[in-house]
């Protein structure tokens, strides 16, 4: 499955474990594996499944950093294993762990459910400000417009930042960096008018309020989605209805 | 064991099988539509899709010229009736995708804008720079979230279809994260699992793309047709086999080899120009440009890399701000898998496996011959394709026909009866937990993975032999042999990949079984099926034909043929270049045309 030419040197990675049926807590287990200069983390990882452990644990798929699959904490850095090259992390041993702030289910696995469900809470669709039918063809949006929303649009849901976010290991109902990136992907879109139906749901306190603007959730974004943005916007907007709220009382239900 | 009641069953959450789900839910509201996915659905390979999305845009553009590109490129083994409502019903699942939400990329005015692409006669394909896969199927996901009758069964793998009584009636799938099984009953079955490019060794598929769908139609009596038809795509990363997209070549870069030579003027598809124009040279079809490269490796004109042979894909002369704006992943992509600027320096690239043409037999309807079975996407054989997939197809093809898909399964489940419970799932059950445990040989399904992965490569390439092929076959026998004795490392239930994969090599195996028979038995070249052992040329009087796998147990497949629909475009010379447009100006295909292009002017776009 790796498939990775003339191997020529070798390093060791420390691999978290944890299969439920069998151990009491998770434990580290080393593997030494032959690499070239071009291998990733995640054909390391094959390697070791593929030649010596059938039972290794792990989620991936696409293998070009698109389709979110394999974020894990690389040398203790929430990382995507397939862009991310055993050369760059020796010559010591490079420690492999599941993502941090999630439960584990299983070795390199964890609940990915609850980002989900977070993601599925904030009316992530267009909401037609103004209804017409296909047949009447698309919306236009100037390249400006799309520029409004267009990098909150590359999240590839890889959860790196709620596993840098010290909010969210704090507190796990915290919404995220994640989510609220989709949020602002879409009340930043000139199609939509779901805007204060989306904003009524981040004004609690498991909503915007709870980031304390580390802003390390856009440095471990691989996108450069910068949802660091996206949260301080909200904080404006939300700061912005909630005043609004409490000068026009009686208009929002 | 746990039961699932539902009126439609979907297996895939890719760009089909939400397409399906979506289509479903509005069409009938009241029904309960499970969706299944391997993955989470923004997981899905559809995800990995760059260039775009075909669908007639522009007012000197029509339907017809779509039709005509469509069919000449896939060397006229194509549905032509199912062609004309492709190509009539493209633009406006482009359209629905805008009003989803979908980032299509504008002119500065906010219309939408399109670029060319290989072997389309005017510029039609619908881009998000070049994450266009990738938007689709977001938008898709998070629009799917809107609607309560969609359930989904996310992270569970789909181990059998339940049929009984002449029809589908269900499946049974495994939760990966507990590895409990549910037997989901439905009165109709909506396969939208992608396709099987990863029974290659070099591809540009995730790892989830093993054909999972296909096999269980397949073992179901349901033919595979077309499946000699496998598209490899012309540049991609070497080793890897990342793709490096078509929209490179559409925004106007060279391909070049070790001399610095575009070497595609040699191969017919010239003359070459500073600008490429539509079906010349960078801009023919994929599996001339495979080829091509082929015969410069032959002939000593390819450049050595470390991960093998490879030509250069040269953006330079595009400027940093077209390349930045219009292909920005391929920018990460060089940088970060191939340590090199796009902008300054030539990608290497060579072919890899790329698409499955052929597929689930299904009719325009995407009904198959197994009753409440349907099948959309990558994984179908609706018949658009022919002997090659013209780049930008396959994302509008997930769209006309997902939609299709999802409506007709619902049509259909209205007028049956509720599905039978049998002791059938708990069989599957059983056979399943029967793998797990089994003592076996010791040997381990890896193994036998990599040795399929290099026996269809090496028999069922780019160019192909009898004696390789019939070696391939032999192969794949062998491997299927040692395949019911391997020995699973890991016994647990819980998340345990090495159980699911194995299940996943099954399929596999099966599915490249149809591959090698079919391409054995097909004496002529075709499109992406080309044979150096005789054979070399186009056959219409035998092989205007579909090819049908018959499944047959633990024994080979039978291949029998089956007509090929021709509406209004007769078989004729397949050219690109210079040769491709005399070859145009001469034919007289007497038709009306379909309909009215959709443009710019009528669809406000």
């Amino acid at each position: 499955m790796s498939d990775v030419p003339h191997p020529s040197k070798s390093i060791d990675l420390r691999v978290l474990r944890y299969r439920p049926a069998f151990d009491q807590e998770p434990v580290f287990v080393s593997y030494r594996v032959a690499y070239s200069d071009d291998m990733s983390v995640l054909q390391a990882l094959q390697s070791i499944k593929d030649t010596q452990d059938g039972s290794l644990s792990f989620r991936w798929s696409c293998r070009m950093a698109v389709c979110g699959s394999c974020g894990m904490m690389i040398n203790g850095a929430p990382k995507l294993a397939c862009n991310t090259f055993v050369r760059d992390l020796g010559p010591n041993a490079v420690t492999i762990e599941p993502l941090q702030n999630f439960p584990i289910e299983r070795d390199l696995v964890v609940t990915v459910g609850d980002f989900v469900r977070k993601i599925e809470s904030i009316y992530p669709y267009i909401i037609p400000k103004v209804p017409k039918p296909v047949e009447d063809g698309a919306y236009l949006q100037t390249p400006a417009q799309m520029a409004a929303y267009e990098s909150f649009s590359d999240c590839i849901n890889c959860m790196l930042c709620y596993a840098a976010c010290p909010q969210f290991g704090a507190n796990p109902d915290f919404i995220g960096p994640g989510a609220m990136a989709m949020l602002q992907r879409y009340n930043g879109d000139s199609r939509d008018g779901g805007r204060q139906l989306r904003l009524d749901q981040i004004h609690g306190e498991d909503g915007v309020w709870s980031c304390t603007a580390v802003g390390i959730c856009s440095d471990v974004c691989p996108k450069q989605v910068d949802p660091a943005n996206a949260v301080n916007q909200n904080k404006t907007n939300s700061a912005l209805d909630f005043f609004l709220h409490a000068l026009r009382p009686g208009e929002r239900s | 064991m746990e039961h699932f009641d539902a009126d439609i069953l979907i297996l895939g959450a890719g760009g089909a099988g939400l397409r399906a789900a979506i289509a479903a839910a509005e069409s009938a509201p009241d029904l309960a539509i499970a969706l299944v996915s391997k993955v989470y659905p923004m997981r899905s390979h559809t995800v990995a899709a760059e260039g775009g999305s075909a669908g007639v845009i522009q007012s000197h553009d029509s339907l017809d010229n779509h039709f005509n590109d469509t069919v000449s490129g896939g060397d006229w083994l194509c549905e032509q009736d199912v062609v004309e409502y492709f190509v009539a019903h493209c633009t406006r699942e482009m359209v629905q995708l805008e009003h989803w939400g979908c980032p299509w990329s504008r002119k500065p005015d906010g219309h939408i804008n399109v670029r060319a692409f290989g072997g389309m006669k005017i510029e039609r394909t619908w881009f998000a720079a070049d994450r266009s896969g990738f938007h689709i199927l977001h938008t898709l996901f998070q629009t799917s979230t809107r609607f309560p009758a969609i359930k989904r069964f996310d992270e569970h793998f789909c181990v059998d279809l339940l049929v009984d009584d002449g029809r589908v009636q269900g499946a049974v799938v495994l939760s990966l994260s507990t590895g409990e099984f549910t037997a989901i009953h439905a009165r109709a079955v909506v396969i939208a699992t992608g396709g099987a490019g990863r029974v290659f060794r070099q591809n540009t598929n995730g790892g989830i793309v093993t054909g999972d769908g296909m096999a269980l139609a397949y073992r179901h009596g349901v033919p595979l047709r077309d499946m000699e038809f496998v598209q490899y795509h012309p540049t991609c990363l070497p080793g890897t086999g990342i793709l490096i997209t078509e929209a490179c070549r559409g925004e106007g870069a060279f391909l070049l080899n070790k001399d610095g030579n575009r070497y595609l003027q040699d191969y017919g598809l010239g003359p070459a120009e500073p600008q490429p124009r539509n079906k010349y040279m960078e801009l023919g079809p994929r599996d001339r440009l495979s080829q091509a490269f082929w015969h410069e490796q032959r002939k000593g004109r390819t450049i050595t890399t470390p991960q093998g042979d490879a030509v250069l894909l040269d953006l330079r002369h595009l400027g940093p701000a077209k390349i930045k704006e219009r292909l920005p992943l391929i920018v990460d992509l060089a940088r970060e898998f191939m340590g090199i600027d796009a902008t300054t320096t030539p990608i290497p690239v060579r072919p890899a496996v790329h698409y499955t043409m052929g597929g689930i037999l299904v009719d325009i309807h995407t009904a198959s011959p197994l009753a409440g079975l349907f099948a959309a996407g990558e994984c179908s054989s609706v018949g658009i394709h022919g002997a090659n997939r013209l780049g930008s197809n396959s994302l509008a093809e997930l769209s006309v026909f997902g939609r299709v898909a999802g409506e007709q399964a619902a049509e259909f489940a209205r007028g049956s009866s509720a599905p039978r419970r049998s002791d059938q799932a708990e069989a599957v059950e059983a056979g399943a937990l029967a793998l797990l445990t089994q003592k076996g040989s010791g040997e381990h399904h890896a193994a036998l993975r990599a040795e399929m992965g290099a026996s269809m490569e090496k028999g069922c390439g780019i160019y192909r032999l009898g004696t390789e092929m019939q070696e391939t076959c032999d192969k794949l026998a062998e491997l299927r042999q040692r395949y019911a004795g391997i020995t699973l490392q890991d016994k647990s239930r819980a998340w345990n990949t090495d159980w699911v994969t194995a299940i996943e090599l099954g399929f596999q195996l099966d599915v490249a079984q149809a591959m090698a028979h079919a391409a054995l038995a097909r004496t002529e070249s075709r499109g992406a099926h080309q044979r150096l052992d005789g054979f070399e040329t186009r056959d219409d009087v035998n092989f205007l034909r579909h090819s049908l796998a018959h499944h047959q147990g633990a024994a080979a497949p039978t291949i029998s043929y089956a007509p090929v629909t021709i509406t209004r475009s007769p078989p004729g010379s397949r050219a690109y270049g210079a040769a491709g447009e005399h070859e145009e100006a001469t034919r007289k295909d007497a038709a009306a045309p379909i309909g009215h292009p959709p443009t710019q002017d009528t669809l406000h776009v």
